[in-house]
């Protein structure tokens, strides 16, 4: 789960992190008031959860707060990658001297978190590793033990910080270690960490991801979620424990596990075909989940053919297709649907599809074939 | 032969009482798995299953009743890094945890003490691990592979049971079955696990079915070009998913550029490793 801007900044300013003074809000005849209050010279900054916002016209310095309502209503009205703007925030300019990167994320390969510092800041930190991997400074942190105070002077120095802001500069490592840990974050970056005119250290920009295993522990931040930036679907989806992602594809497909899910996308794609999701529909798969997942998949106008793709493991083939048949007896679809099932009981389960007028196959390869060419037969009609 | 669990196996079931860890362990010893002793938390004192098995209030009482030296966990997810540390203090050697959705945090700390403890850990979201006819330690179904020499680990669940079916089907049996699991930070590795194989002498050859996320398909081709002398053939599945895009598993992302199965296949190619662009093509890639 991504925090916007405005909420991981309020995440870091809660652990000490120093963040300019700003605020959030959804109108611009608001946006001024609030420039008003900041001494009229102000960034507007849209919160969606995408990158590349500046680049796309969606963060703006303006001078007065009348200029701050002007924008902000440009701003509001804008589409960033296709994401309407909602929410713009509000901050007080900040003149800056320099620009420092300082991120934390975990290090899948050594399995500790690895706390990130690059002299180059306020660029993507990604694009920084690519042009000049010399500098990005990593420290490891045992995971037992946490982030230690030599680290963080590492940091400090291997990005020439100069020594009078040391002090803070160890009191914003060690926060952003603590934001990072106590939210079970996957990553906590601020970029850029700026030294300003007037010798401060200051937090311009913030982004935080949380791991959604995570969230159990953090109530409060789960209700942070912004409904408004998922998709209905995936949101649907959530809520009945489906994992689901949308493609661009003509073949919807439902399949109980993640790897055979993946499979079986990639299968569709091996027989010139194109997946329209991805849709694990987990283990057990009782009849409300296959409902679920049913809907979810015919709603979607760029689905021409369903593939089923389930093995009959501890759940056995014939409850499946009986979960199949009463999910579709109470949501009918003159979609074409072929149902691959494999496995215990998967023999009874063909038959009871077959008796109810279903395609179905054994193959992996046949079922694909025949979703394949039922889609392009849908298609020219 | 196989693997890791066999007929020595004595098995305990932390959360033996809950749903799935009763139904399982039932599965579990209609496969001819020794299961010794269950732990629930102030559940000590009864029994499950008939009578048959004693349940316990704590690891420890029950390792020193029973004798248990593997445990399998089925504990939610909120209290599964606690079980998986209160297994290995109790003094148990292999520790296979099927539980999904453990914190990534949780995971990071687990693993450094395990390491620390020389402890091993299957998992987590992972099947378990099934050696047919002899031991099943997990949820893998029993009746949809034979013993054989045929080493099978893979990352994920049902394309597991997808591989395990097409080779009963050509009368290919299986040594041991080991699902590693989904997440991103787990126990055992692909090339612990092929470590494994390649001592074992009655696994002849392997089957790795890998998936986009992580390096571990990579540090398993360079291990299999520098050491393994047994033939490896694989399944990558997620070449047609997008990048930075979790599919269902926890580890299943590809990120930074890192982890795409493109890579993955590349690099087990260059390891001499066969790569099936379908999991029914995996029996006839075996020689």
């Amino acid at each position: 789960m991504k925090l916007h801007e405005y909420q991981s900044k309020q995440l870091f300013a809660e652990h000490r992190i120093p963040i300019p003074r700003g605020q959030m809000t959804m109108n611009a005849s608001e946006a001024k008031s609030i420039a008003e209050e900041l001494g009229g010279r102000v960034v507007v900054k849209s919160q969606v959860l995408v990158g590349g916002r500046g680049k796309a016209g969606g963060i703006r310095l303006v001078d007065s707060p009348e200029e701050a309502e002007e924008v902000a209503t440009q701003i509001l009205g804008m589409k960033i990658k296709g994401l309407p703007v909602r929410k713009v925030l509000i901050d007080e300019a900040a003149d800056i001297k320099t620009e420092i990167y300082l991120g934390i994320t975990n290090d899948r390969n050594r399995r500790c978190p690895v706390m990130i510092a690059s002299a180059e800041g306020g660029v993507e930190i990604e694009d920084v590793a690519k042009t000049h991997p010399d500098k990005i400074i990593r420290v490891w942190i045992d995971p037992l033990l946490g982030l230690q105070e030599y680290q963080a002077r590492y940091l400090a120095a291997c990005t020439e910080m100069p020594h009078e802001y040391w002090r803070d500069f160890m009191l914003i490592t060690k926060g952003l270690y603590r934001a990072f840990i106590e939210s079970d974050a996957t990553l906590a970056e601020i970029n850029p960490l700026v030294i300003t005119a007037d010798k401060r250290l200051l937090a311009l920009d913030g982004k935080v991801v949380l791991d959604d295993n995570g969230l159990f522990r953090h109530p409060e931040l789960a209700e942070m979620r912004d409904l408004d930036e998922e998709a209905p679907e995936e949101r649907e989806a959530r809520k009945y424990g489906l994992s689901y992602v949308k493609l661009d594809g003509e073949i919807g497909c439902m399949v109980n596990g993640a790897g055979l899910a993946m499979a079986t996308m990639d299968v569709i794609n091996l027989y010139g075909g194109s997946p329209a999701n991805f849709l694990d529909i987990g283990g057990g798969a009782s009849a409300e989940k296959v409902a679920a997942a049913i809907q979810i998949i015919i709603r979607d106008p760029d689905v021409k053919a369903v593939l089923f793709n389930i093995f009959g493991g501890i759940t056995r083939g014939d409850e499946v297709a009986r979960g199949i048949l009463a999910a579709l007896e109470k949501t009918p679809s003159e979609l074409p649907m072929i149902v691959r099932l494999v496995g215990t009981n998967a023999e009874e389960g063909r038959h009871l599809l077959a008796d109810a007028d279903m395609e179905t196959a054994i193959s992996l390869a046949d079922a694909t074939e025949k979703a394949i060419s039922a889609a392009r037969a849908g298609e020219g009609s | 032969m196989s693997i890791l669990v066999d007929k020595n196996t004595k098995l305990l079931v932390q959360g033996i009482t809950g749903r799935e860890g009763l139904f399982h362990t039932a599965r579990m010893i209609e496969h001819g798995t020794n299961v010794v002793a269950g732990v629930t938390p102030q559940k000590g004192g009864d029994w499950v299953l008939g009578g048959k098995i004693p349940v316990f209030d704590t690891v420890k009482t029950a390792v020193e009743t029973t004798g248990a030296n593997t445990s399998v966990i089925f504990v939610p997810a909120r209290f599964s890094a606690d079980a998986i540390l209160e297994a290995a203090d109790a003094g148990i050697s292999l520790i296979v945890c099927i539980t999904e959705g453990i914190p990534v945090q949780d995971m990071m700390k687990v693993r450094r003490y395990l390491d620390q403890m020389g402890v091993r850990l299957v998992g987590p979201n992972c099947p378990g691990l099934l050696s047919p006819g002899k031991a099943k330690v997990g949820i893998i179904p029993g009746n949809i592979a034979i013993s054989g020499n045929i080493g099978v680990v893979s990352r994920s669940g049902t394309l597991t049971y997808e591989v395990l079916h097409a080779l009963m089907q050509n009368e290919m049996g299986v040594s041991t079955c080991v699902g590693i699991g989904g997440d991103p930070i787990n126990g055992t590795s692909f090339v612990d696990t092929l470590e494994l194989f390649e001592a074992d002498p009655h696994t002849e050859k392997v089957v790795l079915i890998g998936e986009i996320g992580g390096r571990d398909e990579e540090l398993a081709a360079e291990y299999i070009r520098d050491h393994m002398t047994k033939q490896v053939v694989a399944f990558i599945a997620g070449k047609t998913a997008p990048p930075g895009k979790r599919m269902g598993h926890a580890g299943a992302i590809v990120e930074g550029g890192e982890g795409t199965a493109e890579d993955k296949i590349k690099a087990l190619a260059a390891a001499g490793v066969m790569t099936a662009d379908r999991p029914e093509e995996i029996p006839g890639l075996l020689h």
